[in-house]
């Protein structure tokens, strides 16, 4: 890992219409940068609007406002037909590998694809590096004939994953990669996207709602809530010492598999839900559900400070 | 004379415990062939006992409580042998009129999605007034008022008006409580609650957790709670049952599956999940390969092929339950008596957790 940063988020903003004067704030004022190398991780509820992050980042969504720099250059300015070297650069993972692979294209075709696109290799070559993408990610290339029907889950997501790699990327965001398979095939995978991130020391953003795994893959977290990002820190930090109410009250509900820790632990149980983002009331995203919010959580927004190198809360009570 | 014995030995456990299940076995028949999801599995749970049955997809432990409540649907499903004893009741002996008095009444069941669990065109609390009204012989304005004291009672706030609302107007987690207020509605004696905060957010999943923990201790419910999050296991579960291809692999209280788990797959499973107090990148214990195939299980120990502590023995015969504690049962030839390597379980090492 570098200082170097791969990308910086300025003060991004994704609004959505839902009808007449009905505004989704999804993503609100959003800052964070992510370094060369590093494994950044974003976390949240449903609704926080972690998705939305991603991909507006990635311009699948257009921003309603602020700045996203990847390799120095603005691309929010960037016109869509211009944008073919970024889509190289920047790939993605989602989360359901049933539905993120096309069922009536083979395997082969599926990791090819990127590679007709950008104009990579082509005959042989293109067969030779489909063929050693497949191995990179646990599968033999015997597996290029095959449809998408005949693997299982966490095969379908190494599929993704080799589709992802096979244009070169510097920088990946998986969103949700591994929240839809199962206990024992989810470290396989997450072991995987780990070595592979190190050997080609690729730069990633890894979306998800599982706290643990989320502070397990990460170099640096950051926890959204309503459009929000409320903390960020290097994921030992946020662990240790966690400081927005919202982290600590996630962190508490987050169960450990270890029934004696779970019997003595102290719990802070939020009331109520996350309330809905359409057209937000002023102050604070989180007053409303916080043990320790007073008056001015109500009225003012808080915004992002650097309490200790690299740790960065949102929250009028530090 | 043999079944005599084994009949009485049944009619003994039965008496016992609340739900004991022996040897039960289910198989699907489908156009591919016949899936043997369920291939003989035990297990019991004691009056005001909370049991977690643990496993991954298609282990078989759904099926099992399905079987439980009758619910197998038949055809494709069919169950081809085994006993399930409840309350006294031989549950695969009843007639469908009969498990309708069981069903809702003495055993409440919550399911995993609450959205398609509750019926779209009436209103909670008429649902619950249903529930109330089927089992018990009140009039309907009773049964609203007793629909209303549910949804108190697992804390939605303004239940008076939320009573008449659909559920479309509920969140995930209300949905989910709602649900539980069905299913509680008649006090029955065991809730069967099948991945009941799977679909939840975590700061909802704690809410739920921590009010099915305050109804069992406020009614005195017996709970088999089924579920791949061993967090959630940790947190609710005094026992355990470790499913694994159709077949409990161990059993045992909470202490021995975390903290002295016997079978190479439980404590496999235990690595292989991050934990928050656990230090970040560092590689996680991971299972190789995947569940085998129901519909040709394989002779011996289903988990062998992915064992790292496989023997010969282990691909040709499946072990029986071998204790190794008390009440701690493990299926694996490792702590049979004919083993010359056998070691004690602590030996083996924790799986992740330190008692």
């Amino acid at each position: 890992m570098t200082d170097e940063i791969a990308l910086k988020i300025d003060n991004l903003k994704k609004y959505f219409r839902v009808g007449k004067r009905k505004i989704l704030k999804a993503v609100d004022d959003v800052s964070f940068e992510v370094r060369k190398g590093e494994v950044l991780g974003i976390v949240g509820e449903s609704g926080c609007g972690k998705t939305t992050v991603g991909r507006t980042v990635s311009r699948l969504y257009e921003p309603t406002d602020g700045t996203i720099i990847f390799d120095g250059k603005d691309i929010t300015k960037v016109p869509e037909k211009d944008l073919l070297w970024f889509r190289r650069k920047l790939q993605m993972i989602f989360q359901d590998p049933y539905a993120s692979l096309d069922p009536r294209m083979t395997v082969g075709e599926i990791i090819g694809e990127p590679l007709d696109i950008h104009g990579l290799e082509s005959g042989q070559e293109r067969t030779d590096r489909i063929h050693h993408l497949l191995e990179i990610v646990g599968l033999s290339r015997e597996h290029a004939n095959r449809f998408p029907h005949e693997f299982s889950g966490g095969q379908r997501q190494r599929i993704g994953i080799a589709r992802a790699l096979a244009v070169d990327p510097a920088f990946i965001i998986a969103d949700e990669p591994i929240s839809s398979l199962d206990v024992s095939i989810q470290a396989q995978v997450v072991n995987l996207l780990t070595k592979l991130q190190e050997e080609r020391e690729l730069s990633f953003m890894f979306i998800a709602h599982d706290l643990s795994m989320v502070r397990h893959i990460s170099h640096r977290v950051g926890v959204m809530y309503l459009g929000k990002i409320v903390e960020i820190a290097p994921s030992e930090r946020i662990y240790e010492w966690p400081l927005h109410p919202y982290t600590k009250a996630l962190m508490s509900a987050n169960p450990i598999p270890d029934p004696n820790i779970e019997k003595s632990r102290t719990r802070i149980s939020l009331p109520g839900e996350v309330p809905s983002p359409i057209n937000p009331p002023p102050g604070c995203r989180f007053a409303g559900r916080c043990p320790q919010a007073h008056d001015r959580c109500r009225e003012e927004d808080p915004y992002l400070e650097e309490l200790e190198p690299d740790h960065w809360v949102s929250c009028f009570l530090y | 004379m043999e079944q005599n014995i084994a009949n009485q030995e049944f009619a003994e456990l039965a008496e016992q415990k609340l739900l004991s299940i022996e040897d039960l076995q289910v198989s699907f028949h489908t156009y591919a062939g016949e899936v043997h999801a369920v291939r003989g599995v035990t297990y019991s749970v004691e009056q005001g006992g909370s049991l977690a049955v643990v496993g991954e997809s298609g282990c078989g432990k759904t099926v099992t409580v399905q079987a439980v409540m009758r619910l197998t649907p038949m055809p494709p499903g069919e169950i081809k042998g085994g006993k399930i004893a409840f309350n006294g009741k031989d549950i695969l002996s009843l007639t469908e009129k009969q498990m309708q008095s069981v069903r809702g009444k003495e055993i409440g069941m919550i399911f995993q999605d609450p959205m398609t669990g509750l019926n779209p065109t009436m209103t909670v609390g008429n649902q619950i007034a249903e529930a109330v009204m089927k089992h018990q012989r009140v009039p309907k304005h009773e049964a609203m008022e007793r629909a209303v004291e549910m949804l108190n009672l697992v804390e939605i706030p303004n239940p008076t008006v939320r009573a008449s609302q659909y559920p479309h107007e509920f969140s995930g987690g209300m949905r989910q409580r709602a649900m539980i207020a069905i299913a509680l509605a008649c006090e029955p004696m065991l809730l069967i609650a099948d991945e009941p905060t799977t679909s939840l957010d975590v700061t909802i999943q704690s809410q739920i957790l921590e009010l099915l923990q305050s109804l069992q201790d406020k009614m005195g419910m017996t709970i088999v709670l089924i579920t791949h999050n061993l967090g959630v296991v940790a947190r609710l579960a005094r026992n355990i049952v470790v499913m694994y291809a159709g077949k409990v692999v161990e059993s045992g209280s909470s202490s021995d599956i975390f903290y002295r788990p016997a079978h190479p797959y439980t404590r496999a499973l235990l690595q292989s999940v991050p934990r928050l107090d656990a230090p970040s990148r560092k590689e996680l214990a991971s299972i190789p390969g995947t569940p085998p195939d129901l519909f040709e299980p394989p002779a011996g120990c289903a988990f062998a092929p992915r064992c790292k502590y496989s023997m010969k023995i282990c691909l040709e015969h499946d072990s029986e339950p071998i204790s190794v504690g008390d009440g701690h049962r493990v299926s694996c030839w490792l702590h049979h008596d004919a083993n010359p390597n056998r070691l004690p379980v602590e030996l083996y090492g924790g799986g992740g957790a330190h008692d």
